[in-house]
């Protein structure tokens, strides 16, 4: 279908830290046992898109990702890992690898997505309106625990984040305004020209922007040239197209006016108005037409559309770029959006390994992951967790919402609520640890309390 | 297929064409040269007997112009050279009598002054409107079409196969058949036949009685081809009643020799399977759907709740098929992506009108053809085919195709036929890119501009010209006609849900036209002051009937009941050989929500928890059929023509493009 697809796999990134590490970068923190790109690269490949770059920041981290994709799908996907440098952006990654671009569209996923949304659906919006952009838009994920269980009234103070604020049109295919990141707590400024153009605008503060975009390559390209500037997709080049989208600056449209002018007989290009007329009329107009049809100027005025795909409410899709989202990623994957786990869930609605070893009275509740090889002693109680490959977890501990990587040891006694506890962590006997996230090789000393910290080897 | 036919043992022999009693006999010197002209019925009869529209009636100095000018060439069939005949100019393309210039140039202002004056005076009736008409058929048809027309006196041999409808003459004396200007057709019985007895039945609306107006409807549709049988063939082997004859071949050379008809016979039997239609899918027949739907490349799933009369239509759960569709875009692999969009396009409803239809798909095709290299060891002609056949099934699983991209469809596919052997795969390809771009100017662009020169001259100062919907030729006319200065007003027509005319009037009041804009349930109302009505067409079929948007009846029907002209535009290309009686054989169903819900109205959404009632049938036609009784006059690229027609261009120039 003439599109190529970029997955940006990010490298090390900063929110996450003590997290991710050189040998972990953020592609392949573990979702439920699994790298999170796998989600990315399967979710592509059940559309029959086989043909990959994933662009990754960082030597190290390429190889790293190289080498698990390498592993994990030889012979099903072909995937060409590029390196850039770190601190680029999503923009400068593009721009480093604008030469391998060379189909009509781009479509630009994000590697940290965990979503069911076909992107087709987006590649297909796309086409169909010939956009410049189109972006999915996606509900806002209501971050922290959402069962109203254990976790007690702490996910009631929490209110929703907002990621972005988006405008639409009416029939919500059109992208009008979209304030990211900082601009998002600041006054909404909408442009008069759009809004009279338009007449009327959805303002939606509950979507955010997955990071999957569907771009024309040759605009593109074309953007990424001529503002060095840009540094990120989602901050720069998006808004930059979505408010230029009446005044376009980028030239595609202009190319191909000088040719008829020069080239062409005045009657076929007439018969050519003709006919390009009466396709406009006959199509229900996007604003874009009406606004530049409607003054009747003779000079075309330049627009270029930007669209967006909303993925309905059905679907998951949720970005895992904090540590919240992390934890909330893995709650879903092995609870509410179980079927992108590509497990199968025992009776119980959990999965324990065959090899994995518990002791008596100890439980292991619904929307549970317990990996190959651990061990665990009496009386434990594990409640939506994930516990990685060959822990080993002593008598009476309590595990809850939290999530625990390969190779832990946690000592007898030991609370952990919330938490991320990362791989060869060790948890000494009688720690209690709440909403804290513990760094790979880090030593929680016993009997020590930790809430809401970072602990990570320096 | 043959053992019915048997049953109809005598078949039918009719003369056909403009002929007065006693003319006939003229014929057969002229026969061999032309067969095409001496075996056609040009006019059908019943409609024009009782309601020729004002605009028709020329004045009396012109009338015996036009007897003369029938009576000398009684056939409204142009030169064999005029089958080529370039289309640029603006007044070419005359059709027999019905010279514009001529005939209907002048009769139009005082066509309104003697009866759609009086209407405005409320004092119309139908007395007085038939007594009229009587007297404009005393002193048109009189003299030249007494025999032709006159119902009652006419003897059956005749009257033209065309009686279909309002007198099926079943059987023929037998000597009738040696007459050498005689087209054999026995098909016509048959369709006779069963239309005419399953007529009385209509009320009732069974399944079966559907099945046989289809089946009359086939015939007359083969028998419509019947026209264009050669001479060649009809004289050399007059009448048997071999299968063979029944339903005939695009007209081969005329001069085929005897001696080898064997062979002749073999091909044009070939030839013939590949004319007849696949007879059209019955989307009540489960079976059969189930079939369909294995194939299918978008996920159809059925509507629930569909009208028990239209069950044969397909309907589909309209919210589910783009989403699904959207969601396989990457796993459509042999799909080209500009078949795709435009597929796309029209199951989301973004592109629709006919023209705009049928461009796209064109366009779509020639990226298609750009792009297309022949796999190894496959012939182009073959291969392409087929591919353009899976897109055409995947674009009908979008929108069923309307009858104007089906005509458009078999131009392209016989152009990829008719490829010389010795074409290279890129002068095929680039030959048949140069057919796509010049089907669109020759037969859609140059087109709409001979249809709005034409139309432009019925256009008076003070006019005011109603039209319904929205038709890109139509308002192409109306800002042609404001930019030569005229003064007129325009009354547009629009009806929910799809409200096209307001696109209309946005851009007609933007170019500083006058506009009214009313709903179709006032059209009653506005029809007093309304002078013309300039209708579009999704297509014109061969009895004169104009399958456009559902409501372009009701708008020509109010019209001819005040007497105002009603003036249909369309290409020729729209034209279609296939008779249609009702508009419930063939049909489209749109979405049945579009009915229910008001856009942006939430308040006015009374029916919303209903929609899933099982005692609640949603029915969104989209198209109707206007009995052709009811248009006073066809404006095509041809000329301007009466209904009756149709048959003509379609027998004369129906095939122009195959033998390009």
């Amino acid at each position: 279908m003439d599109f190529q697809v970029v997955v940006l796999a990010g490298g090390t990134s900063k929110n996450l830290l003590p997290l991710v590490s050189k040998e972990v970068p953020k592609a392949l923190l573990p979702v439920a046992n699994r790298p999170v790109l796998s989600y990315v690269l399967e979710q592509l490949e059940l559309s029959n898109l086989k043909d990959l770059i994933v662009v990754v920041e960082g030597e190290d981290a390429a190889i790293h990702v190289g080498g698990w994709i390498s592993n994990a799908y030889v012979d099903r996907l072909h995937v060409e890992v590029a390196t850039v440098h770190e601190e680029v952006g999503t923009a400068g990654a593009l721009r480093a690898i604008a030469h391998h671009l060379t189909a009509n569209d781009i479509l630009v996923v994000s590697g940290d997505l965990v979503f069911d949304v076909p992107p087709g659906a987006l590649a297909a919006a796309h086409r169909k309106h010939n956009a410049v952009v189109t972006t999915m838009l996606c509900p806002a994920p209501i971050s922290g625990p959402t069962e109203s269980g254990s976790s007690g009234g702490k996910d009631k103070i929490k209110k929703p984040r907002r990621y972005n604020i988006i405008g639409l049109d009416p029939s919500k295919q059109f992208l009008l305004h979209i304030a990211t990141g900082a601009e998002v707590e600041k006054d909404i400024r909408i442009q008069k020209s759009i809004l009279r153009a338009v007449g009327q605008m959805e303002i939606r503060a509950d979507l955010m922007d997955a990071h999957m975009y569907a771009f024309k390559r040759s605009v593109l390209q074309e953007v990424l040239d001529e503002k060095d500037e840009f540094q990120s997709l989602k901050d720069d080049v998006l808004p930059y197209l979505v408010r230029s989208q009446l005044k376009s600056e980028v030239l595609f449209n202009g190319v191909p006016q000088t040719e008829e002018n020069g080239n062409e007989k005045v009657s076929s290009q007439n018969n050519q108005a003709v006919v390009s007329r009466i396709m406009a009329n006959a199509s229900t107009p996007s604003f874009h037409e009406l606004s530049s049809g409607y003054n009747g100027s003779t000079h075309v005025r330049r627009i270029h559309k930007c669209c967006a795909y909303i993925a309905s409410e059905s679907r998951y899709c949720q970005r895992l770029n904090s540590i919240q989202a992390f934890s909330d990623i893995n709650r879903d994957v092995i609870g509410d959006a179980s079927h992108l786990s590509g497990y199968s869930f025992s009776a119980h609605n959990n999965i324990i390994h065959p090899s994995a070893q518990l002791g008596t009275r100890t439980t292991v509740g619904p929307h549970c992951m317990l990996w190959e090889g651990s061990q665990m002693g009496d009386k434990c109680s594990v409640k939506r967790s994930v516990i990685g490959r060959h822990c080993r977890i002593g008598s009476n501990v309590k595990v809850v919402n939290s999530v625990v990587m390969n190779h832990v040891t946690i000592g007898d006694g030991c609370s952990i609520h919330g938490s991320v506890i990362c791989s060869n962590a060790q948890l000494q006997e009688r720690a209690v640890l709440k909403d804290c996230q513990v760094g790979a090789g880090f030593v929680v000393t016993a009997g020590s309390e930790h809430k809401g910290e970072s602990l990570a080897r320096k | 297929m043959d053992a019915r036919r048997a049953t109809t043992t005598i078949p039918r022999v009719r003369h056909v064409g403009f002929f007065t009693p006693n003319a006939p006999p003229a014929q057969p010197s002229r026969t061999h040269s032309f067969p095409l002209d001496s075996s056609s019925p040009p006019l059908s009869n019943s409609p024009v007997n009782n309601s020729l529209s004002p605009v028709m009636i020329p004045p009396s100095r012109h009338l015996s112009d036009n007897l003369v000018h029938r009576a000398t060439s009684p056939l409204p069939v142009p030169e064999p050279s005029a089958f080529r005949r370039p289309i640029h100019s603006h007044h070419v393309a005359v059709v027999g009598s019905y010279n514009p210039t001529e005939s209907l140039l002048g009769s139009s202002p005082p066509l309104a002054s003697p009866s759609s004056r009086v209407i405005g005076d409320g004092e119309f009736s139908e007395e007085s409107s038939a007594g009229w008409f009587r007297r404009s058929n005393s002193a048109k048809f009189a003299s030249s079409f007494s025999g032709a027309f006159d119902l009652t006196s006419v003897k059956s041999s005749e009257t033209g196969g065309f009686h279909l409808v309002k007198k099926p003459v079943v059987a023929q004396p037998k000597e009738e058949k040696s007459g050498a200007a005689a087209v054999v057709e026995p098909q016509i019985n048959k369709g006779l036949s069963s239309s005419s007895s399953t007529k009385p039945l209509k009320e009732k609306t069974t399944k079966a009685e559907r099945r046989a107006l289809q089946e009359a409807q086939r015939a007359a549709k083969a028998a419509a081809k019947d026209m264009t049988v050669s001479v060649g063939v009809s004289t050399s082997k007059p009448v048997k009643h071999q299968p063979a004859q029944k339903k005939d071949a695009p007209p081969p050379a005329s001069s085929i020799a005897v001696s080898d008809r064997k062979g002749v016979e073999r091909s044009m039997e070939k030839e013939r399977r590949k004319d007849i239609p696949a007879p059209r899918m019955q989307f009540d027949d489960k079976s059969r759907v189930e079939k369909a739907k294995k194939r299918a490349v978008v996920n159809q799933s059925e509507a629930r709740n569909r009208v028990e009369l239209f069950r044969h239509l397909p309907q589909y759960e309209h919210g589910t098929q783009l989403p699904d569709l959207e969601a396989k875009f990457f796993q459509l692999d042999p799909m080209h992506p500009a078949v795709y969009k435009v597929g796309l396009q029209y199951l989301a409803g973004d592109i629709s009108g006919g023209n705009a239809r049928c461009i796209a798909m064109l366009q779509a095709f020639q990226e298609v053809i750009k792009d297309y290299s022949t796999p190894p060891e496959k012939s182009l002609t073959r291969d392409l085919t087929a591919k353009i056949s899976s897109f055409v099934s995947f674009f009908t699983e979008c929108r069923p195709l309307s009858m104007s991209m089906g005509n458009t469809i078999r131009f392209l596919k016989s152009r990829i036929a008719k490829l010389p052997l010795t074409f290279s795969e890129s002068e095929a390809k680039a030959s048949l890119c140069a057919d796509i771009d010049r089907f669109i100017n020759e037969k859609i662009v140059l087109a709409d501009n001979v249809i709005i020169q034409h139309a432009v001259t019925k256009i008076m100062d003070g006019d005011v010209l109603l039209t319904y919907g929205s038709s890109c030729v139509v308002e192409m006319i109306l800002l042609y006609a404001h930019e030569l200065g005229k003064q007129f007003r325009v009354v547009i027509v629009d009806s929910r849900p799809k409200l096209k005319g307001q696109a209309l009037l946005r851009r007609l009041v933007g170019k500083g036209l006058s506009c009214t804009y009313t709903h179709i349930n006032a059209v009653s109302y506005i029809m007093h002051e309304v002078t013309r009505v300039f209708l579009g067409s999704s297509s014109v079929l061969s009895n004169g009937t104009v399958y456009s948007r559902v409501g372009t009846a009701c708008v020509a029907m109010v019209a001819h009941a005040f007497h105002v002209p009603v003036l249909i535009c369309c290409e020729a290309y729209k034209f279609h050989e296939r008779v249609l009686l009702d508009s419930i054989c063939s049909n489209e169903l749109g979405d049945p929500d579009a009915l229910s819900k008001v856009p942006g109205r939430m308040d006015i959404n009374y029916l919303d928890d209903l929609t899933n009632k099982d005692n609640m049938q949603l029915l969104n036609l989209m198209y109707d059929a206007t009995p052709s009784e009811y248009v006073s006059m066809i404006i095509t690229d041809y000329g301007m023509i009466p209904p009756t027609s149709v048959p003509v261009i379609v027998r004369e120039y129906g095939r122009e493009y195959l033998w390009i």
